[in-house]
């Protein structure tokens, strides 16, 4: 899979303009989670596809390059972001988790539904792009 | 409403999130991991005051109120596991920073130790099925880091069997629970005991009680289901050994016991007996292998199978004293497996070899581990002042009641066989000539006889303070008498 005996330009133009369509749609699947199907685990997993398309494409210097990230840390960024949702609650007095929502104005959505549960979703979210990228970077490198 | 029931679970949690962000510096992962152990100690502690004082304590997590929503409750039965586990926790940490080697260190294995702690604080506080499952999954994912972490060969063999088995039983566990949801529609404990008792055909309920007794066997290394264990825990290094021995196999007691007196109290009769007749075999089994074995991890490991069949004959014989026995030898049993495992490990780094005929003399130079293992030898037989005593007096004295004679003397006669298989290892290694070992060096094992001292500690403690124990366990053995108290806090009727 090195990029320097074959030659992969077809692979590569459709890769970069691809990989930015599913990250979108990965977004779109990770906001969507509240009301339609989706959510932080299948966006997290559409995330990864997209960096694993990218490394099918490249090879895997190249994309640690370009996402210098150690996603042990990012699926711990997670943990910690989705454990401290549920540790604000004592903050407000109310039982462990307990979620809340509200609607704001926003400049530019205009009135939106903001939930707490999303902050746990991209807890859950990030969880599984550091534990995917890691198993497959992981493998990937090891002769 | 009492986020405190939560904290024993959420800190070593957070603990262990934080602990990844710090893998590359050693130093400060030892520090920050004994003290958020310590921590979970005194919360833990507290937690047992606050049940004691105030009756059993609940938490609807997010408030959404049983039996809808996931229930921690925390019974005096759970609080006291709960903070014998963290103890055990914060010791085997402090064992560790001389004995788990800097290899291993670096490759997270601070934060496997505080992932399997939050699976079995989290298996003892929940009061629901599934969540159970969670928690028993999250203390297996952290066993199957900590038994392969290092990567030697018997550790790849050896894991790869702990894990098919632990599969196994955990998709098993997943159909048992799938068929109790099918018949009783709900998944929180006490709403199952209410729905089954409910119930007119028990037929189905009393095959999904034995599915359940399969699954958490496999769990708990009961007859005959306990063949994986022996090569299992043979594997890791000696701290994780501790952890295995001490915590590991106790999660699938409790769980027996609990469901076995909360939810599957309808056909005693043929439940309770098979159970029982399982742990008499338990029994038998672990004496013949500790009899057998001139290897001192084995000798040790085949006695927390015979300590699995002693516990169980309480829970099966079902009266208030046989109750209290097996609560008292479960505690007693944590530490103390926690102290032989220790103990086993100086051993291996004092002589180099876990054979008992390669060993000899070790007395002369080593007389405070010799004493010490001398110590939790007589504890774990059952001698008075040590802990070992009261719980298998009671365990004697509550199957007597039953009226099962046969079953307490082999309880009995058990404890002589026992004492027989971990003195032997005392005589061999101990007592006699010195064998040529590696005469001209001499590990310092200071350091790592102190968790010992501390452990062997507390067991003495517990076993000359019995009478002040005795109201606790006096509190945890009722409810599991009377699962109405259960249920009335769960589900306030």
């Amino acid at each position: 899979m090195n990029g320097h005996d074959t030659n992969d330009l077809i692979l590569q133009t459709i890769t970069k303009v691809t990989s930015f369509i599913i990250l979108l749609f990965s977004f779109h699947l990770f906001l969507a989670g509240h009301n339609n199907p989706g959510g932080g685990f299948i966006g997290g997993l559409m995330t990864s596809s997209a960096i694993v398309l990218l490394l099918l494409a490249y090879d895997l210097k190249t994309v640690r390059q370009a996402l210098p990230i150690n996603f042990i840390y990012v699926a711990a960024a997670g943990l910690l972001i989705a454990i401290l949702t549920g540790v604000g609650s004592f903050l407000f007095n109310v039982p462990f988790l307990s979620h809340s929502f509200g609607y704001f104005q926003l400049p530019i959505l205009g009135k939106t539904e903001l939930a707490t549960a999303v902050l746990f979703d991209i807890g859950v979210y990030l969880v599984v792009v550091g534990i995917t990228m890691t198993i497959i970077q992981t493998i990937g490198e090891k002769e | 409403m009492n986020n405190f029931v939560i904290l024993p679970i959420l800190l070593p949690l957070l603990a262990a999130v934080l602990l990844i962000f710090m893998n590359k510096n050693i130093l400060l992962q030892r520090w920050f991991s004994a003290l958020a152990s310590f921590a979970a100690v005194i919360v833990a502690g507290l937690l047992v005051q606050s049940v004691f004082t105030d009756g059993i304590q609940t938490l609807y997590v997010g408030g959404w109120e049983a039996p809808f929503g996931i229930t921690l409750v925390a019974d005096q039965f759970a609080s006291l596991l709960v903070l014998t586990t963290a103890i055990i926790g914060f010791l085997t940490i402090l064992y560790s920073f001389r004995t788990i080697g800097k290899g291993r260190e670096k490759y997270f294995y601070y934060p496997a130790v505080q992932f399997l702690l939050v699976g079995v604080s989290g298996a003892f506080l929940t009061g629901d099925i599934f969540n159970l499952f969670v928690f028993f999954e999250v203390l297996l994912m952290a066993s199957y880091v900590l038994i392969v972490l290092g990567g030697t060969k018997i550790q790849l063999r050896e894991s790869l069997k702990y894990i098919v088995v632990n599969i196994i039983s955990s998709a098993l566990f997943v159909i048992a629970v799938a068929y109790l949801y099918a018949v009783t529609g709900t998944l929180n404990m006490a709403d199952l005991s209410v729905r089954i008792s409910e119930m007119q055909d028990t037929g189905i309920i009393t095959v999904i009680s034995i599915l359940f007794l399969i699954v958490f066997g496999l769990k708990g290394a009961i007859f005959p289901l306990y063949f994986w264990l022996p090569g299992s825990y043979y594997a890791p290094p000696a701290p994780v050994a501790v952890l295995f021995g001490a915590l590991l196999t106790k999660v699938g007691v409790y769980a027996i016991t609990r469901v076995f007196t909360l939810i599957f109290t309808q056909d005693t009769g043929f439940t309770h007996e098979v159970l029982m007749w399982m742990s008499a075999l338990t029994i038998l089994f672990g004496v013949i292998g500790s009899l057998a074995y001139w290897d001192v991890q084995k000798i040790i490991i085949y006695n927390i199978i015979t300590a699995v069949g002693v516990i169980l004959i309480g829970v099966a014989a079902n009266t208030p004293a046989a109750l209290q026995g097996s609560i008292y030898y479960l505690l007693h049993d944590m530490i103390i497996k926690a102290a032989l495992f220790m103990l086993g490990g100086i051993l291996f780094v004092i002589a180099g070899t876990n054979n008992l005929k390669k060993m000899g003399g070790l007395i002369k130079r080593y007389p405070l581990a010799g004493w010490l293992f001398l110590i939790s030898a007589v504890s774990l037989a059952g001698i008075p002042p040590f802990s070992g005593f009261v719980g298998k007096l009671k365990i004697a004295e509550g199957t007597f009641t039953a009226g099962r004679f046969g079953m307490a003397l082999l309880v009995l006669l058990s404890s002589l066989l026992v004492l027989y298989s971990i003195v032997k290892i005392f005589i061999f290694a101990f007592w006699g000539e010195e064998k040529d070992m590696d005469k001209e060096e001499k590990p310092d094992i200071k350091k790592m006889v102190y968790p010992v001292v501390l452990v062997l500690l507390l067991s003495l403690a517990i076993g000359v303070g019995t009478e002040f124990a005795a109201p606790y366990i006096h509190q945890a053995a009722d409810t599991l008498q009377y699962p109405q108290k259960y249920i009335e806090a769960v589900l306030k009727e």
